[in-house]
C-alpha cells in the first residue's frame, strides 16, 4: 500500500505541484510585500523571509491533508477500497500505506523550501542538526493533518467533501501568527484567535529554528501539539475505518 | 442590436441570478471570502500601518480598496465558472441555438455578474464601516472607487469567459482563477508601492492591477492621483479581454 501511495503521488504531478508551488508563491509575495514590517519595533528579525518561511512548511502540510484524503476518497468512489476490504489487510496497514506518500512529499517539500529559503536570503539559525528536527516536526505534522484528511475521506467517501475542507483549513492558516508575531498583533480579537489557534504554535516552532536556533519552549509546544493532533486524528481515522469496513 | 438581443441577454442574466441565489453553496463563498480577507488583512496586519513610511491615513481603508477590487474581480471569475458549467452540462449549446446573436449570452452573464456584485459591495462596505473604516473622499471619489471595481469585474469576467468558452469544462477553473489571483497579489497589497522591496517592486510597477489599486486608494483618501492611468488601464484591459471573450465565443460556435 505504501508503494502504491508513493507511486500514485509521483504519477500525478497535478496533485503534487499545487501543494508545492502555491506555498512558495505566497512566501515570495509576502516576503516582498511585507518586508517593511521588519521595521516595526520589536519585530524579531530584520529579514521577513526568515520570519515567514515557517508558515510555508505548515501551509504545504495542510494542503497535503486534502491530497491524502482525496486519494482515499478516490479509492472509495471507484470501488478499490471495497476490494481491499475483502483481503485480510489490517486497517492500520491501510492507513500507514496511505500516509507513506504524504510523509515522503512532506520531506521533499521540507528540503525544497529550506533550499529555496536559504537561496532567497533566509537564515537558518539551528544549523545542520536543526534540519533533522525540522524534518521530524514536518513528518509529525503531515501525519496529523493527513489523518484529518483520512477521517473526512472515510466518513464521507467523497472527494468533493474532502475538497470542501479547504476553506476551513484556509481560515485556520490565516487566523494565526503567520504574518506577524502574536505580541505585535494590535487587534485584541485577532490576537486572541491566533493564541487559541494550534496552527500558530506549529508555525512558531518551525520559525524558532530559523530565527533563534533552539527555543525549547517553542519546540516543545510545536512537537506537543503536532503529536496530540497526530494521535487523535489517526485514532479517530482508525475507528472510522473499522466502521466503514464493517459496512 | 434589437429588443430580442436585450431580451436574450436579460433572460441569461435572470437565469444566472436565479441559479445563484437558490444555491447557497455557490453564492456564499463569493461573499465569505472577501470578508475573510478583510478580517485577516485589516485585522491581523494593522500593525503594518505603523511601519515608518506608511503614510496612508487609515489601514482598514487601505485594505478595503484591495478587498473591493479583489472581490469584484473574483466575482467576474465565478461567472466564468458558471459559463463553463453551463457548457459542460449542455445548457450553453442550447442557449446558443436559441439566440441569434450569441454575444447576447456574454452580455447576459455580464449583467448577472454586475447585479451579483452589488450584493457583495453592500456587505463588504457595510462590514468595513462597522469596524471603523473612515472615508476621506467625497461622493464623486466614492463613485470613482466603485467604478474602478466594476471595471475590474468586467475585465475579469471577459477573461474567464474567454477561457470558459474555449474549454467548455469546469476543469478549466484553475486557469480562470489562478492568473487573476496571482495578478492581484503581485500588486501592493499590504503596503504602499513606495515601501515594496526586492523582486516584487519592479513586478508591481508593471502590473496593471497596481494602477487600479493606487487609483482607488487615492480616491478613498480624497487626494486623487493617477486616476487617468487607472481608468486607462481598466478600459485597455476590458478592450483586450472583450476581444478574447468574443474569440472564445466564436470557437464555441465552431465547436457546435
Amino acid at each position: 500500500m505504501a508503494g502504491r501511495s508513493v507511486t500514485r503521488l509521483i504519477r500525478q504531478p497535478a496533485m503534487v505541484i499545487p501543494s508545492v508551488v502555491f506555498p512558495l508563491f505566497l512566501l515570495a509575495v509576502n516576503a516582498g510585500g511585507l518586508n517593511a514590517a521588519t521595521n516595526i519595533p520589536g519585530f524579531p528579525t530584520d529579514s521577513y523571509i526568515t520570519f515567514a518561511i515557517g508558515f510555508t512548511f505548515i501551509q504545504s502540510a495542510i494542503f497535503s491533508t486534502m491530497g491524502a484524503g482525496q486519494a482515499l476518497a478516490q479509492d472509495i468512489e471507484n470501488g478499490f477500497f471495497s476490494r481491499l476490504v475483502l483481503t485480510p489487510m489490517r486497517p492500520s496497514a491501510l492507513m500507514a500505506g496511505q500516509l507513506a506518500g504524504l510523509i515522503l512529499l512532506g520531506q521533499f517539500q521540507a528540503l525544497l523550501y529550506l533550499a529555496v529559503g536559504l537561496a532567497a536570503g533566509a537564515h537558518f539559525a539551528a544549523g545542520v542538526a536543526g534540519y533533522f528536527v525540522l524534518a521530524a516536526l514536518v513528518s509529525v505534522i503531515s501525519i496529523g493533518f493527513g489523518g484529518i484528511g483520512l477521517i473526512m475521506a472515510i466518513r464521507t467517501g467523497s472527494g468533493e467533501a474532502v475538497q470542501g475542507m479547504f476553506p476551513i483549513m484556509f481560515v485556520l492558516l490565516f487566523f494565526s501568527s503567520m504574518t506577524l508575531p502574536r505580541n505585535l498583533i494590535e487587534q485584541d480579537w485577532y490576537r486572541f484567535l491566533a493564541t487559541i489557534n494550534p496552527v500558530s504554535y506549529l508555525i512558531e516552532a518551525i520559525r524558532s529554528l530559523f530565527i533563534w536556533g533552539w527555543d525549547g519552549e517553542a519546540l516543545a509546544l510545536g512537537f506537543g501539539i503536532a503529536a496530540v493532533l497526530a494521535v487523535l486524528s489517526i485514532a479517530f481515522a482508525a475507528r472510522s475505518l473499522q466502521g466503514r469496513m464493517l459496512k | 442590436m434589437n429588443s430580442a438581443y436585450f431580451s436574450s441577454a436579460w433572460a441569461v442574466a435572470w437565469r444566472y441570478l436565479h441559479n445563484l441565489y437558490t444555491k447557497p453553496a455557490v453564492f456564499i463563498p463569493g461573499l465569505v471570502f472577501p470578508l475573510f480577507f478583510l478580517a485577516a488583512f485589516a485585522g491581523g496586519l494593522s500593525a503594518v500601518g505603523d511601519t515608518p513610511g506608511f503614510d496612508y491615513y487609515d489601514f482598514t481603508a487601505f485594505q478595503f480598496c484591495f478587498i473591493l477590487i479583489q472581490a469584484s474581480a473574483l466575482a467576474g471569475v465565478f461567472v466564468g465558472f458558471t459559463i463553463a458549467g453551463d457548457f459542460e452540462q449542455g445548457m450553453g449549446r442550447r442557449m446558443m441555438l436559441a439566440t441569434a446573436n450569441r454575444s447576447a449570452l456574454v452580455l447576459g452573464y455580464a449583467i448577472g455578474a454586475a447585479l451579483r456584485l452589488i450584493v457583495v459591495w453592500v456587505i463588504v462596505t457595510g462590514v468595513s464601516l462597522l469596524v471603523g473604516m473612515s472615508i476621506r473622499g467625497d461622493g464623486f471619489d466614492v463613485v470613482g472607487i466603485y467604478t474602478l471595481a466594476f471595471l475590474a469585474n468586467v475585465a475579469a469576467l471577459f477573461f474567464s469567459a474567454g477561457i470558459a468558452l474555449r474549454f467548455r469544462s469546469l476543469q478549466a477553473g484553475p486557469l480562470m482563477q489562478m492568473p487573476v489571483f496571482i495578478a492581484l497579489f503581485l500588486a501592493p497589497v499590504y503596503v504602499p508601492q513606495a515601501l515594496l522591496t526586492g523582486w516584487i517592486e519592479p513586478v508591481a510597477k508593471v502590473n496593471p492591477v497596481t494602477a487600479l489599486l493606487n487609483g482607488a486608494r487615492s480616491l478613498m483618501a480624497g487626494e486623487p492621483t493617477g486616476i487617468l492611468a487607472a481608468y486607462g488601464v481598466a478600459f485597455a484591459l476590458i478592450a483586450v479581454m472583450a476581444f478574447w471573450a468574443i474569440r472564445g465565443l466564436r470557437k464555441a460556435e465552431v465547436a457546435g
